[in-house]
């Protein structure tokens, strides 16, 4: 019984060697050797050379910000759905998710056209006899591309964490003399900690790693760590380099999870 | 943004062909690697009608894009149109087949003379490259949106037209523009030059709308900016679409760049690959071509049957260069010349 188990796992390991461990390495491998094939360490370290820190400095703070920006929306969001349960909450949240089954790429493309000088926007705005709005090509337009995109990554989440809190443990609270904020303050939040980890772990990784929307609504002005490590690969053709600073994101990253993994223990 | 949904479009397309390829006849195709919107479509089916010979067409935005994946071998290609410094890149590092002008015919009868001398800057002895288009880069600009003319590169500082304008997101062409404002030759590997350069481009950098390639043009058209930087093949299209538009060549000089077919030394279609390329050199066949993406031609026979003598002697679509001063075309800089380049254009882009 138990090596028939260990078949039906075969695909998915194989599947995780092929395009998980293999490339893996291979990033590793490429990333602490030079065009010789020798051993450097100076991929990794060309993250401190000013342009590569300031790219990888500016993705930290935009990729934060739409996080702790889409928290903000989310949860209240998440917690209306939570109480309506069942049927109305679904129905809400297929609407919340319906934008996901369009290309990534058309979305934000769709933003690009909204955003532009002569964009709907203010084409709108010019109508109204309102002066024009700056507004693609900045690090906001950035930033609302990153909330757009990433934010029912943040209220699935929210919303399951949420609706799987027991209401009785709510009205016990209540019963013992707790007002609304204290309820959720003691409550609600820390039994929803899992659920704001996953939440921003889904929007910060991305966020922190995307090129398309930092190219599409930034005009390449703004240049992400993404933008550097693409170039790098496409336009450079230096995968050496590229890999280097693919390893510096994946340590941010694992950094970003071991942060959120210890606020969970000491909320718990 | 055109260029990214047809990118979509045509991988896709590939990806469908290809994965049928099975049923069909796999040897008689031909793997075309151009830049993007550079031919005319219609050119490519009567190919394919006149010599049954199935045309994979794909595409590239930049000669630093295209370089990569034709050096790996990722895919197959035959026939491929990098630019004159590109060319002399694949020629040293091995990646060309040496042509037979003898299968070329109409290679060797149409293209004009002064051209293939061009030619030879990078391609000593005309033995691996047939010019396909040929061009300046120069600025575009709206009329209505400037109140004087535009006349040199020094109007892409000017505090003025602050969001009005749009630089090419190419590290080469980027370059270019500042070292001719220093009188610069813009294949200096000096130091302090460049240094000088990678300072005014970053001066320039919060005056600057974005940094584009392809969408010059709709964003020119579309009057969403001032001034552009763009290719001298784009103005004829886009005076058309818009004739509030002007295409000027700065008085400091540019560049005068060639994009020429090759064949691949490790082509899986040789023989295909060389009647292709025979083909676009016919007459007819590159006066249509011309017709349809108004990038200059160096194929005379084509160029002599142009009706329109408006366009014949257009000084756009064919300037007459010895008016000009300080014109250049990109060499190939080396290796370590194109970490250099890559290096500054990195911190250009990320302040």
């Amino acid at each position: 019984m138990k090596s028939k188990k260990h078949l039906l796992a075969a695909p998915y390991a194989a599947w995780a060697v092929i395009f998980i461990v293999v490339p893996l390495c291979m990033i590793l491998y490429y990333g602490i050797t030079d065009k010789q094939g020798a051993f450097t360490a100076e991929n990794i370290l060309a993250i401190a050379s000013p342009g590569h820190a300031r790219a990888l400095w500016r993705s930290v703070l935009l990729s934060f910000v739409s996080t702790v920006i889409c928290f903000l929306l989310a949860y209240p969001l998440a917690m209306i759905l939570a109480a309506k349960k069942e049927n109305n909450g679904s129905f809400i949240i297929l609407i919340f998710i319906l934008p996901m089954w369009m290309n990534f790429l058309l979305r934000t493309l769709a933003w690009q056209t909204l955003l532009e000088k002569t964009g709907v926007i203010n084409s709108v705005l010019a109508f109204l006899g309102l002066p024009a709005m700056h507004m693609i090509n900045t690090s906001s337009a950035i930033v609302l591309g990153m909330v757009y995109n990433f934010l029912p990554f943040m209220v699935l989440p929210l919303y399951n964490a949420l609706s799987k809190i027991d209401d009785n443990v709510i009205h016990a609270a209540k019963d013992l003399g707790a007002n609304k904020i204290q309820s959720f303050l003691h409550i609600i939040l820390p039994l929803s900690v899992p659920g704001i980890i996953s939440g921003v772990t889904m929007v910060f990784v991305p966020a922190l790693t995307t090129f398309v929307i930092s190219t599409l609504l930034g005009g390449s002005k703004v240049l992400l760590i993404g933008n550097v490590i693409e170039q790098e690969f496409t336009q450079a053709s230096n995968w050496h380099l590229g890999s280097g600073l693919s390893i510096v994101l994946m340590i941010f990253i694992l950094l970003n999870m071991v942060v959120t993994a210890l606020f969970e223990k000491e909320e718990t | 943004m055109k260029k990214i949904l047809s990118a979509f479009l045509i991988s896709t397309a590939i990806l469908f062909t290809t994965g049928c390829g099975a049923e069909e006849d796999d040897a008689n195709v031909v793997i075309v690697y151009n830049w993007g919107e550079y031919i005319d479509p219609e050119m490519l089916e009567q190919f394919e009608e006149e010599t049954g010979i199935r045309v994979i067409y794909d595409e590239f935005e930049t000669n630093e894009t295209m370089y990569p994946k034709v050096e790996i071998g990722a895919a197959e290609y035959d026939v491929v149109c990098p630019s004159d410094y590109m060319i002399s890149k694949m020629i040293q590092n091995d990646l060309l087949m040496e042509l037979d002008f003898e299968r070329l015919p109409n290679a060797k009868q149409n293209i004009g003379t002064q051209y293939w001398q061009q030619s030879e800057g990078f391609d000593p002895g005309n033995r691996y490259s047939v010019p396909y288009c040929w061009g300046t880069v120069g600025i575009l600009y709206n009329k209505t949106m400037v109140d004087e003319p535009i006349t040199s590169w020094a109007q892409l500082w000017d505090e003025k037209y602050r969001d009005e304008i749009l630089m090419q997101d190419s590290v080469r062409d980027a370059f270019m523009v500042a070292e001719k404002i220093y009188g610069y030759s813009m294949n200096t590997l000096d130091e302090k030059e460049l240094s000088a350069a990678k300072d005014a481009l970053i001066a320039q950098k919060p005056l600057v709308q974005a940094y584009v390639i392809d969408q010059v043009r709709d964003k020119m058209i579309g009057g969403e900016a001032a001034i552009g930087v763009i290719y001298s093949g784009e103005a004829i299209y886009t005076k058309y679409e818009n004739s509030d538009l002007e295409y000027v060549i700065p008085e400091e000089g540019t560049n005068v760049w060639i994009d020429s077919w090759v064949i691949l030394k490790n082509a899986p279609h040789k023989e295909n690959a060389e009647k292709f390329i025979d083909f676009m050199c016919r007459s007819d066949v590159a006066l249509k071509n011309f017709e349809y993406i108004t990038y200059s031609t160096p194929n005379e026979a084509a160029k002599a049957l142009i009706e329109d003598e408006e366009i014949r002697n257009s000084p756009i679509a064919f300037p007459d260069l010895t008016q000009y001063d300080n014109l250049e075309t990109y060499i190939y800089l080396g290796e370590e010349g194109d970490t250099l380049y890559n290096e500054l254009w990195k911190e250009v882009k990320s302040y």
